[in-house]
């Protein structure tokens, strides 16, 4: 059971370890990460089945500090994380593959090494049982994903790294890491406890700064007015934007909240707080605001990022109004959000593979040429702005149930609204490339064949994309399992949803 | 008697009497090998004296059977062998580290007289920790810091020379004045055994002799601590001295004098004279917290690597002195624990930078392009210590600083709070612009910095004192039991009028 444990760890850092041992035969290296990801996969979905809710497993790796241990304890939520990223992990592997032969990357051993690593130390925050352990991993995952975001080497590189690592570390020290220290010396502990472990006659002054400490402090969620990292972190290849900075580093910094949120602070203590109040309505600006940046941005992978920032606001937004149906609609949004948005950034990167183009302006007319690919950000797109048949609906459903459960109908409007920008920014790309004819089509005679070849990206990216999508669909009809592991989270609680 | 009682003496008289024997040799392979095996066996020495009181408690060691307070009294409490272990822990790795290092750097015939002074060193900040006795512990600071200068002025750069001269006056002031401050004591009381002036000083603490010695020894201590404004000599003479040196200096030296600091206040004047009656404690504080800002400020600034690390030193000495200010059982524990672990990554960071000296030549920053795909191992380490030093978690420098923090929240003083922070983000900054360095792609041959490329990795003798030091910063980062354990005892029994 223990080992069980142990496995989402180990497994992608030994790949990390070995990989560099195939490094001058790139047909084994590429088979081992994804050998390992298949693994990684495997184990996860064993981990969840032998888990008994009742008394999840728990492991102990140091003791640090007095009192403060290093320790692995999977909540629901937890567990739903380390699936979800132990499934995402091989599909990004597969797609990796083609992108960067497709894109005649260099240092491809490199980055396969640091991405299995990020992969360790995602599954270590996910499974974290303390604030202690998941700050260890919370730091670790920013140095560690790093020299993906500088892989290029370019002077823009390492800027965009600069911020990347100033904003991302520097926030979490001056603001996270003496608010974990507070509250260990509030409390005595920091393990996590269902309800909170600060002493129910800490002041609300207190309790609001903490808040507040804790919320600036964690900038993986991009919460406005500390963003700016993420659109930097774009340099990096398509496959380190897709699973990181769309689903593993920023859904970190949202997870970490949520587990703040119901674990340390306590959701019943959040939803009192005026502090709370104030960051659900800097959520609810930076949601607009994203999207209408989104909105004016041409760049494909810029506007994506700002879409990410808008959506990871949607949960920060759940973590702040801390009703039930809010956590469940935030926990559930860092799955199907990871579903539609991984999705949609396989899909520029093989718009880039096959066309060379990266701006929005260019697509006109191109979904002749590329009809699976802009197929398939359609669907993932109507996911993301959270239509059916599509995953996307079930979180909004219950994000907006939540808004609506507070009272804050400004939010609940505010939810309207960047829904609807959604909508317009990201469907603008179909449109454009399905109905548009680009300018040189139309300037030469019709005569000339209609037909235009179709020149899709490498079959692997495909795959990957389409697997992606079918998860957006396939959490849309199936969610019973999904659902229940992260209602046995409220009920664990008796929160009855 | 048997030999174990005479432990405490036997530690410090192996290298003093191994430093005439490297002379004698006067072959360089021999003193290093001399120096080498007195040191590993003053390490395993120390080890046993620091078992042997966890398990019974301070020991007394009467030089000449002279019994004290009349003869000169050697006395070893947890504070002083665990610091004493700390000494000949880091001059062991750093003889391993000098095989290579100091040929490439010194003049063959400087060799023999450099292992007899680093000897030297060793044996005076050594008997710093035994000497139980003022006059005994001025002895020895002076017998250190005349074997220090000699070491710097090793440098291969003629600038050292000027840094050492800059060090002499700086630290002779120092040492003067300590040495006016342990006359007034000894005018007033008649004794200079440490232990007989904690029982006489409570009844003098309104006499003015009494004030104005404890002032020349502070100021004369902070001196040697390169306490912040008084920390000029130290950015040079870390910079320009031998590799080798620089390692010890920044491991040893600075700490040997944290430990003094700790001795006089606590042991000697008491807790509540030097820092409540005295306004010590807020002068501890104000400097520390300047230094932390301003020195971290300046290391950004800096091109030269050691240049930087050694700003980045008096800034790491500030959190110190204001771990010390706070004057309470977890302050004290703090600056305690961080005595230890900032040794440990500063030893690391140094070294390291010895290293690529070696295949360099050169510490500006700007050499350091690339150098991850050439020298892996070393820039790994340097990364490492350099994490530790900004308190990333899972490291030694990670455990300071919480400590430290909870130190300060103990006493909600939450402006201090924000100084520890802000200048742990500054030490991201300064460590980041290395490491940046370090990743970034090789220099391309339009540079004209096409050295680089044939570099190779450092030589097992540099790499693994490097790695030791490193794994010891992860180690203690994680397991903490032995480190906090002793500063926490070593806290408690200083406050609770130890000695």
């Amino acid at each position: 059971m223990n080992f069980l444990l142990l496995a989402p760890l180990l497994i992608p850092l030994l790949t990390a370890v070995t990989l560099p041992l195939f490094r001058h035969q790139p047909n084994v290296r590429e088979a081992f990460t994804l050998f390992g990801g298949v693994l990684l996969f495997i184990a996860t979905l064993l981990l969840y089945q032998s888990i008994d809710w009742q008394s999840p497993p728990e492991l102990m790796i140091a003791e640090p500090i007095q009192g403060l241990g290093i320790n692995l304890q999977p909540d629901p939520m937890g567990m739903m994380f380390s699936l979800l990223v132990g499934f995402l992990w091989p599909v990004t592997s597969l797609y990796a593959i083609g992108y960067l032969r497709g894109h005649h990357e260099e240092n491809q051993t490199r980055f396969y090494v640091f991405f299995a690593l990020s992969i360790a130390i995602t599954q270590g925050i996910a499974l974290s049982g303390s604030l202690l352990t998941l700050f260890l991993f919370y730091e670790l995952l920013t140095l560690a994903t790093y020299p993906l975001v500088t892989h290029s080497g370019t002077a823009e590189a390492k800027r965009a790294g600069r911020l990347y690592l100033g904003i991302l570390m520097g926030t979490s020290i001056l603001f996270m890491l003496p608010a974990i220290i507070w509250s260990a010396s509030l409390a005595g502990h920091l393990t996590f406890i269902f309800g909170g472990i600060l002493p129910e006659e800490t002041s609300s002054t207190t309790l609001n700064i903490l808040l507040l400490l804790f919320v600036f402090g964690c900038a993986k969620t991009a919460l406005m007015p500390f963003h700016r990292w993420l659109p930097g972190a774009m340099v990096a290849p398509v496959p380190v934007s897709a699973l990181l900075h769309a689903v593993a580093v920023v859904k970190a910094g949202v997870f970490t909240l949520l587990k703040i949120v119901i674990y340390i602070i306590g959701a019943d203590q959040v939803g009192q707080l005026f502090s709370a109040e104030l960051l659900a309505y800097l959520a609810g600006f930076t949601l607009v605001v994203a999207s209408i940046i989104a909105l004016r941005k041409d760049n494909i992978k810029a506007r994506l990022a700002y879409s990410t920032i808008g959506q990871l606001s949607y949960i920060v937004l759940a973590a702040m109004l801390a009703n039930s149906a809010s956590i469940i609609g935030g926990s559930m949004h860092i799955a199907s959000h990871a579903f539609g948005k991984i999705t949609l950034f396989f899909c520029a990167g093989a718009i880039l593979l096959a066309t060379h183009k990266t701006k929005v302006s260019e697509l006109n007319g191109i979904g002749r040429r590329i009809p699976i690919t802009m197929g398939m950000f359609t669907l993932a797109a109507l996911s993301t702005i959270g239509l059916p048949p599509f995953a996307g609906m079930w979180s909004k459903w219950w994000l907006i149930q939540g808004t609506v459960d507070s009272g804050m109908l400004v939010l609940t409007v505010a939810l309207l609204v960047s829904s609807l920008l959604n909508l317009v920014y990201l469907l603008e790309l179909p449109v454009r490339a399905f109905f548009y004819s680009n300018g040189s089509t139309r300037e030469s005679p019709t005569q000339k064949t209609p037909v235009t070849p179709i020149t899709e990206a490498p079959t692997i990216n495909l795959v990957a994309l389409s697997i992606t999508t079918l998860g957006c669909l396939l959490l849309f009809l199936f969610p019973e399992p999904w659902f229940e592991l992260l209602s046995r989270l409220a009920l664990s609680g008796e929160v009855s949803p | 008697m048997s030999l174990s009682e005479h432990l405490p003496i036997l530690i410090i008289l192996l290298p003093l009497l191994s430093a005439p024997l490297c002379i004698l040799l006067a072959s360089p392979k021999l003193a290093w090998l001399v120096t080498q095996v007195a040191c590993l066996l003053s390490f395993i020495l120390s080890i046993f004296l620091l078992q042997n009181i966890l398990a019974h408690g301070p020991i007394s060691y009467a030089l000449g059977d002279w019994q004290p307070p009349w003869g000169i009294e050697y006395r070893f409490d947890l504070l002083s062998s665990s610091l004493l272990l700390l000494i000949c822990g880091m001059a062991t790795l750093v003889v391993c580290f000098a095989r290579h290092s100091v040929p490439a750097e010194i003049q063959q015939k400087h060799i023999v007289p450099f292992y007899a002074a680093l000897l030297l060193a060793i044996a005076g900040l050594g008997g710093i920790t035994a000497s139980g006795d003022v006059f005994n512990l001025f002895v020895f600071l002076e017998v250190s810091s005349i074997a220090s200068y000699t070491l710097i002025s090793m440098g291969r750069d003629r600038r050292a020379l000027n840094a050492a001269f800059k060090y002499l006056v700086m630290g002779t002031i120092g040492a003067t004045f300590i040495l006016i401050g342990i006359g007034f004591l000894y005018m007033q009381t008649g004794t200079l055994n440490m232990q007989d002036l904690a029982v006489l000083l409570p009844e003098l603490y309104d006499n003015r002799t009494i004030r104005a010695g404890f002032a020349f020894l502070t100021v004369g201590i902070s001196l040697k601590l390169a306490l912040f404004p008084l920390h000029l000599w130290l950015p040079n003479a870390y910079a320009f001295a031998p590799s080798a040196v620089s390692v010890f200096l920044a491991g040893t030296a600075t700490k040997v004098a944290v430990y003094m600091l700790l001795r006089f206040l606590l042991s000697v004047f008491g807790i509540e004279f030097s820092l409540q009656d005295m306004p010590l404690n807020l002068i501890l504080i104000a400097l520390g917290s300047v230094a932390v800002l301003s020195c971290s400020l300046v290391a950004i600034y800096q091109n030269n690597c050691k240049r930087l690390f050694a700003y980045s030193s008096v800034a790491q000495l500030g959190y110190i002195a204001l771990a010390i200010g706070l004057a309470s059982h977890a302050g004290i524990s703090a600056a305690l624990l961080h005595i230890f672990n900032h040794a440990l990554m500063k030893g690391a960071v140094f070294m390291a930078l010895g290293a690529v000296i070696f295949r360099l030549g050169s510490v500006q920053v700007d050499s350091l392009q690339g150098l991850i795909k050439q020298m892996p191992l070393t820039a790994l380490a340097l990364i490492i210590g350099g994490l530790s030093l900004v308190g990333v978690p899972g490291t030694a420098g990670f455990i300071s600083k919480w400590y430290l923090i909870s130190a300060i929240i103990e006493q909600e003083l939450w402006p201090l709070t924000f100084v520890i922070l802000v200048g742990s983000v500054l030490a991201l900054i300064y460590v980041w612009k290395m490491v940046e360095k370090l990743l970034s792609a090789q220099p391309t041959e339009a540079d004209g910095t096409t050295n680089n490329q044939t570099v190779s990795e450092a030589p097992l003798s540099m790499l693994l004192p490097l790695w030791v030091l490193v794994g010891a910063n992860l180690y203690l980062g994680l397991n903490t039991e032995l480190t906090v354990d002793l500063a926490q005892q070593a806290s408690s029994f200083l406050l609770g009028g130890g000695r």
